[in-house]
């Protein structure tokens, strides 16, 4: 007996915990959440208020609300994920960090690319693929520290003192992996200049990849990570056991398993095939059962407590954001339903949709968090619960505020879209009717919004207390613990309790089915010249065209302007002919988008005069009353730049574009050529003919030729 | 197309790499027992020896 005890002992090590790194990670989710909700705010003022884009380029829609998902995604989100596994990690391992230094460099890394993005993307500096926009030299950055995150991580996991792996790290593992390869895989792209690149898929194919990348973006950076967290702040908070630690495991490797299928329901009613859209609304609707799986095991863990929940804000918020995580699974699964999304796509529904789960719970799971940890980092107590009850009553009904607001604008709009009379013809045909219409619901928005960012502000108020008045002295405490080395899992156990593990061995072959299945998705796609029907009207753009292109792309229009006629009623007859794959072939990046805003851009060509276009980026509200598009004033000053316009057709000639030799070479020639034929067309209705040089003629070319090599004739008019 | 090349083994690679953690995390025990996890991380067993150096530090 005293052997036993002597030379456990003997055994014990020393360690601490690296709290400096975790407080660091905290203190930067609390300076970019707020930075995040504040442009978020301002963006849903500037949709209820066109004025606010200032005229300016960099504070307009089409360029802040990019910044606002990335800032709200990898700035927010991401730095609370990174205080809370290192936090959690070390805890459940009982040990320290690998190394101190690549602690050091991810803090510092990630902080450096969420300012290079608050610096490029407002300048327009954009691959317009959503939450994918960042161009590739800070695509480069984001996978080095990434990996260097992952390396610590792993080198983690090798030196720890317990021998169970949590089921929180099991989903911190599958995040770390993930993530790394659809970030990569989505942002390949050829480099033109140090800020411009070419995605190199196109068309169907980029869109495929974007939303396998953006769904499961919201799987596992928005969703993963934070279960872990869930499964390891919850029976903290409580200091009760998680309900089922069984369900944990099956709910793990089942979620991982199905939710990698989801992505094509982003692209129902699109041009992409049949088969595809059916197998991800498949896999939608089964995702139902393990994300329900995860909501019910956190609130049945408070089963018997409510009462504290009552009392404690820290329950208060894990248990809300729990909820809302019920509620935006049970959501999902219904939006991608094809005949609730025929309705749902592109209008706001899918915004509240969105907010639901990044609010509900990402915000409401990180402010819980929060008030948890930083007491204990800080060695002191939380300065006031009155405070964080404020923040969650005022974050709680800003946000019901938020979804409500938008599930009536987003059916109010859906459904005027699609309203035809007895005659066959649109009851709504002017799209800005159905815009001035929500409107109202747009400040509504805003003002939710508002309360959502006042209480993260109260509770920055609160943590800065808190930590002003904590004591002293922060040295790191000690603790003493068994190296791995002396705790053997299995000391009784003999083989035949190997078999218990059979299932979970079913779950794996799974997972691994999940990647044959994205292979069975995706390469398809990839190689073969059938799955897009080649059509010899589809030309590439012309040179002028690209530079138009790129301008659009800058401008962030996709965030506002879908470039997909799907194939039903009201859309023939609003739009035109429904979009094929065969036309978008030459476009990288796709232009899709995934809300309109205005009105869908893909049939647009040859639709209005070159005069109508011109008149109306100089002022929307000139040809469209009410309409809440900025002024593009710029566009009139800025002169196109021909510079790079040769290397541009290289690179796209280099991924398929069949560009001729002289073309690449006379590609300045021939840009010009164009650009005085459009400018000789408006100089008739008076424009000035030193407008030639100007980037509006080239958005017009590129705006002109939309939708136009398959698309039919489109009709000439004058008014909308 | 070439981009296969890399997304056929980035793909194969992400499988290998779960199946193989399965295949480690159930051959080293790890879902032997799925009771006592759960209530293990509530108990901070480790001893926070601060007071112990502190003490040792004062007599000294």
């Amino acid at each position: 007996m005293s052997t036993a005890v002597e030379k456990g002992e003997s055994n014990l090590e020393t360690f601490s915990y690296n709290d400096k790194l975790t407080k660091m990670f905290v203190i930067a989710t609390l300076i970019w959440g707020a930075i995040a909700l504040f442009l978020g705010v301002w963006i849903a003022f500037q949709l209820a208020s066109w004025q606010l884009n200032l005229d300016l380029p960099w504070f307009t829609f089409g360029r802040l609300r990019p910044l606002h998902t990335n800032a709200a995604i990898f700035a927010f989100i991401g730095n609370a994920i990174f205080a809370g596994v290192y936090y959690s990690t070390e805890r459940l391992l009982k040990t320290r960090m690998a190394s101190d230094l690549l602690g050091k460099i991810h803090f510092w890394g990630w902080q450096l690319i969420i300012v290079g993005a608050a610096i490029t993307l407002p300048l327009g500096l954009s691959s317009a693929k959503e939450y994918a926009e960042l161009e590739w030299p800070l695509d480069i950055l984001v996978a080095v520290i990434w990996v260097t995150f992952g390396v610590n991580f792993f080198l983690t996991l090798k030196r720890r003192r317990e021998r169970h792996i949590y089921v929180a790290i099991w989903f911190y593992i599958a995040t770390i992996l993930t993530v790394a390869v659809l970030y990569v895989v989505n942002n390949l792209a050829i480099p033109v200049s140090f800020m411009k690149s070419y995605s190199i898929f196109a068309g169907v194919q980029d869109a495929l990849v974007q939303w396998w990348y953006g769904h499961n973006a919201v799987a596992f950076f928005l969703t993963t990570p934070f279960l872990g967290l869930m499964y390891y702040f919850i029976p903290k908070a409580i200091n009760r056991p998680i309900y089922s630690y069984r369900l944990s495991i099956i709910h793990f490797w089942s979620l991982i398993f199905v939710y990698i299928w989801a992505g094509p329901h982003h692209l129902l009613y699109s041009a992409l095939p049949e088969w595809v859209q059916t197998l991800g609304v498949a896999f939608s609707i089964a995702l139902w059962a393990p994300s329900w799986g995860g909501m019910i095991n956190g609130l049945l863990t408070l089963r018997g407590a409510w009462d504290r929940v009552r009392r404690e804000p820290i329950l208060k918020f894990l248990a809300t954001a729990v909820t809302f995580y019920g509620m935006a699974t049970f959501e999902g699964p219904l939006l991608s339903i094809k005949s609730v999304n025929s309705l749902a796509h592109f209008t706001d529904w899918i915004v509240g949709h969105v907010h639901s789960g990044t609010i509900g719970w990402n915000y409401m799971l990180t402010s819980g968090m929060i008030y948890y940890m930083v007491p204990k980092l800080w060695k002191t107590k939380l300065y006031s619960d009155r405070l964080a009850n404020i923040q969650f009553w005022s974050a709680t009904v800003g946000l019901l505020l938020y979804i409500m607001s938008m599930w009536t604008a987003g059916i109010t709009q859906g459904l005027m879209w699609r309203a035809v009379d007895e005659t066959g013809k649109l009851v709504y045909p002017n799209f800005v009717e159905t815009v001035v219409k929500i409107v109202p619901m747009y400040w509504v928005r805003a003002f939710g919004g508002v309360l959502i960012l006042f209480g993260f502000v109260v509770l920055i108020y609160n943590i800065y207390k808190t930590i002003k008045l904590a004591p002293k002295d922060q040295s790191e405490d000690v603790f003493r613990a068994a190296p791995l080395s002396s705790n053997p899992i299995d000391e009784h156990g003999g083989k035949h309790r190997k078999l218990e593990g059979i299932p979970l061995v079913f779950s794996v072959l799974a997972l691994l089915a999940i990647l044959v299945g994205t292979i069975i998705e995706l390469v398809p796609s990839l190689v073969s010249n059938t799955f897009v029907v080649k059509d010899s009207r589809v030309k590439p753009y012309s040179p002028l065209e690209i530079i138009g292109r790129d301008i659009y792309v800058k401008e962030g229009c996709y965030t506002c302007h879908s470039q997909l006629v799907r194939p039903m009623v009201a859309e023939k007859l609003r739009y035109g002919k429904p979009s094929s794959a065969t036309e978008y072939i030459y476009d990288r990046p796709f232009q899709w988008g995934s809300r309109r805003i205005g009105p869908d851009l893909h049939r647009v060509g040859g639709k209005y005069s070159h005069m109508w276009h011109y008149r109306h980026m100089l002022n929307p509200r000139e040809v469209t009353t009410g309409s809440i598009m900025p002024n593009y004033p710029w566009l009139f000053r800025n002169k196109i730049k021909y510079s790079s316009l040769s290397k541009k057709m290289q690179v796209l000639a280099a991924l398929g574009a069949p560009y001729k030799t002289e073309e690449i070479e006379y590609s300045v020639k021939n840009a010009k050529e164009q650009a005085n034929k459009i400018t000789r067309e408006l100089e008739r209705d008076g424009v000035d003919g030193k407008m030639v040089n100007k980037e509006i003629i080239a958005l017009i070319a590129y705006l002109q030729r939309l939708g136009t090599d398959a698309g039919g004739k489109n009709e000439v008019t004058s008014a909308q | 197309m070439e981009i296969i090349k890399l997304l056929i083994p980035l793909a194969l690679g992400l499988g290998a790499c779960f199946l193989g953690l399965f295949i480690w995390a159930t051959k080293s025990g790890q879902y032997e027992d799925l009771d006592s996890p759960a209530l293990r991380i509530l108990i901070d067993d480790e001893e926070n020896i601060n007071n112990e150096l502190i003490q040792k530090r004062n007599s000294k």
